[in-house]
């Protein structure tokens, strides 16, 4: 039997806690600052080079609202809304894909996986196409969409209680479903090009205009807020059902509202941008490694989630042969990920 | 079963943008293209001959992969191998510049091979071995990827792209008779290939173990029922594009009918995809008169909730 710890023992223990709790502290903002700096580092790169190349200072003055002739279009109107758009549109995927990996305790249960893409991008193509809708409406349309899709899902694999196999499988085969649906709409639109349908469906933020990016980041303000306001409950969610609710955090109510919030998010984002590809899903396991899974996922992720875009977009432009839309980019990235995934066992579950 | 076939055969021959009659149907079966009908008709016949031939063929090779790998949720299209033969198709005519229908299907062969192999590889590595979970999500992921790739080959090549999204839908619509013939040698092979492996497939259902101990050669007897799947479904794949479900439906339907025995499972399962695309082909081309729906969707919207009930009624544990 060990002696019971005498006090100043006890004071040793606890310095040392502290003492690593610091320096978790520490590293996490490490990390943090870190993703952010490579993100400023992104937006520089994406606005200063192009198909010719514009001097930092210059862009500066661009953005400021000087009249500098034959840049001031290129850096307003052509590449900052591409960076602005592909930020948020990444901080969107990549918050509601972790917050979705984290609540199901399962990497692989992430929503372009699951079918919730899926089904706001269906949504979006019937409302643009058939309702011949746009702006605002489309957004509101492929939301409430990804909402019903999320809940048709939930309610089809519920068989005294819902298990992530069946949840994943289930939302493989209604994606399968929705996908041809979308492949038609897309295949009967008059006025779309297959180009563009094609760039579409991929997932692209090829042409995005500034005044879209605004419903997207007030969407983003209050679906990321909601969610960051259940950050506890998600990490108490972590340990398994019984011991969250031990730690007496509301099951139900932390479930209904990160899916509404999850879903929201992917879905304005997926209404903006198109679907693209896997962005949810790595973003959150990505994150995972990068803060060796110290604290909470959800800012890393949304970082990991904005860089992806961004430098998958200017991959897609410039680094490729032919100009690439960035979900072709991160759908060829991602695949290898998920392959990965699959053959390390995922029985666990818990692993993120 | 062969009942249902000649009623569908004469639904798919009587409806479409235009409806016909009888006595224009036998008219033109006789080889008279007077009327607007009988030509009509004369344009349906190799159609509902391609639906025959393409729903028989993705039914057995479905069921012949749910026998080779022991999973109830195998099929061409979900395992992602439909696309990788439409990628190779794609790669050919995009980078080699083949036109011939032969080299088409070789083509698709190769990349519904390679693709096969590939996903089945992933889901059996690490522990478990390949769980109909396991595949599925490999099939799923690699559906995405090659999809993704598909898109990257096409998207620079305007003059292509049109061709390529009308085939990547899966549809029947617009056959030809010189389309089906160069199939038809792969098609049979892959017939006759499936029905030999039927008795082995039997065996392999009774386990690994078991079957070695009845004295069969497993690895033999996987490669010859892989060997007629890929043939089967990639020669079906290259004249009409990626058709999903249908080999997932079909087995399972005909479980009920003709019990597990793979002798007759196969055959019955020939029949009932052969029944299931030609009625998928008449309603598409009925709902959306005067326009069609391909049968690659219809048959996607039959074939998902099929999916979701078989996985819905399987216990956790199976899968």
């Amino acid at each position: 039997m060990s002696e019971p710890l005498r006090s100043d023992q006890r004071c040793l223990a606890a310095a040392g806690i502290a003492r690593i709790r610091r320096k978790r502290a520490r590293r996490r903002w490490c990390v943090w600052a870190v993703l952010l700096a490579c993100l400023l580092a992104g937006v520089a790169l994406t606005l200063m080079r192009g198909q010719s190349f514009t001097p930092p200072m210059t862009v500066l003055r661009a953005l400021g609202g000087a009249d500098v002739p034959g840049v001031g279009f290129t850096v307003r109107e052509l590449r900052l809304p591409r960076a602005v758009v592909s930020i948020l549109a990444g901080i969107c995927f990549g918050l509601g894909g972790v917050a979705f990996q984290t609540m199901l305790r399962n990497p692989l249960a992430s929503p372009d996986i699951i079918g919730i893409s899926t089904g706001a991008s269906a949504a979006a193509v019937f409302a643009i196409v058939v309702l011949s809708m746009s702006g605002p409406a489309v957004s509101i349309v492929a939301v409430v969409a990804g909402l019903g899709v999320a809940l048709l899902i939930y309610a089809l694999s519920w068989r005294r209680g819902v298990t992530g196999a069946r949840l994943i499988l289930v939302g493989i085969g209604l994606a399968a479903m929705l996908q041809s649906f979308t492949a038609y709409l897309l295949m009967r639109a008059p006025s779309w090009s297959l180009q563009e349908a094609l760039r579409w469906m991929a997932g692209s933020v090829n042409g995005v205009q500034l005044n879209q990016a605004l419903p997207l980041f007030i969407a983003l303000l209050f679906f990321g807020g909601l969610i960051l306001s259940c950050n506890r409950d998600l990490e108490a969610l972590r340990m398994g059902d019984d011991i969250a609710e031990g730690l007496g955090v509301r099951l139900t109510a932390t479930r209904v509202s990160v899916i509404v919030a999850a879903v929201g998010l992917v879905a304005f984002a997926t209404a903006v941008s198109g679907p693209v590809a896997f962005v949810a899903f790595l973003s959150g396991p990505i994150a995972a490694r990068l803060t060796s899974r110290n604290g909470s996922l959800l800012i890393p992720s949304a970082l990991v989630g904005a860089l992806l875009v961004l430098l998958g977009d200017y991959a897609g432009q410039f680094l490729l042969p032919a100009r690439y839309p960035v979900g072709i980019v991160t759908g060829v990235l991602g695949a290898p990920y998920l392959v990965y995934l699959i053959i390390r066992d995922n029985k666990s579950g818990g692993a993120l | 079963m062969v009942l249902l076939l000649v009623v569908a055969m004469g639904l798919s021959m009587t409806f479409g943008a235009r409806d016909v009659g009888w006595s224009e149907i036998v008219a033109a079966l006789y080889g008279q293209v007077e009327t607007i009908g009988e030509a009509a008709v004369a344009s349906r016949l190799p159609r509902t001959l391609l639906a025959i031939l393409a729903g028989a063929a993705l039914g057995l090779s479905g069921g012949v992969m749910q026998g080779l790998t022991r999973n109830p949720l195998a099929d061409p299209g979900l395992l992602g191998v439909n696309a990788g033969a439409a990628l190779a198709v794609v790669i050919g005519l995009a980078w080699f510049g083949i036109e011939d229908a032969t080299l088409y299907i070789w083509a698709a062969i190769l990349g519904a091979g390679l693709t096969a192999v590939a996903v089945y590889a992933i889901a059996s590595l690490g522990r478990g071995g390949a769980t109909p979970l396991r595949l599925a999500l490999a099939g799923a992921v690699t559906t995405a990827a090659l999809s993704s790739l598909t898109t990257a080959v096409v998207l620079p090549r305007g003059d292509i792209a049109g061709l390529v999204q009308s085939w990547t839908v899966g549809g029947v619509g617009g056959a030809t008779r010189d389309q089906i013939v160069p199939v038809l040698p792969f098609l049979f092979l892959g017939l006759v290939i499936a029905l030999l492996s039927a008795r082995k497939l039997n065996l392999l259902a009774l386990g690994d173990d078991t079957a070695t101990g009845l004295g069969e050669k497993v690895a033999l007897a996987r490669a010859m029922a892989a060997v007629a799947a890929v043939l089967l479904c990639g020669a079906t794949t290259a004249v009409c594009g990626p058709i999903g479900f249908v080999g997932l439906v079909v087995p399972h339907a005909c479980r009920l009918l003709a019990g597990s025995d793979y002798r007759w499972l196969l055959p019955f399962s020939a029949l009932g995809g052969a029944v299931l695309l030609t009625f998928a082909d008449v309603f598409g081309r009925l709902v959306a008169r005067p326009a069609e729906l391909d049968v690659g969707i219809v048959t996607a919207f039959i074939g998902a909730p099929v999916f979701i009930w078989i996985v819905r009624r399987r216990k956790v544990g199976a899968l």
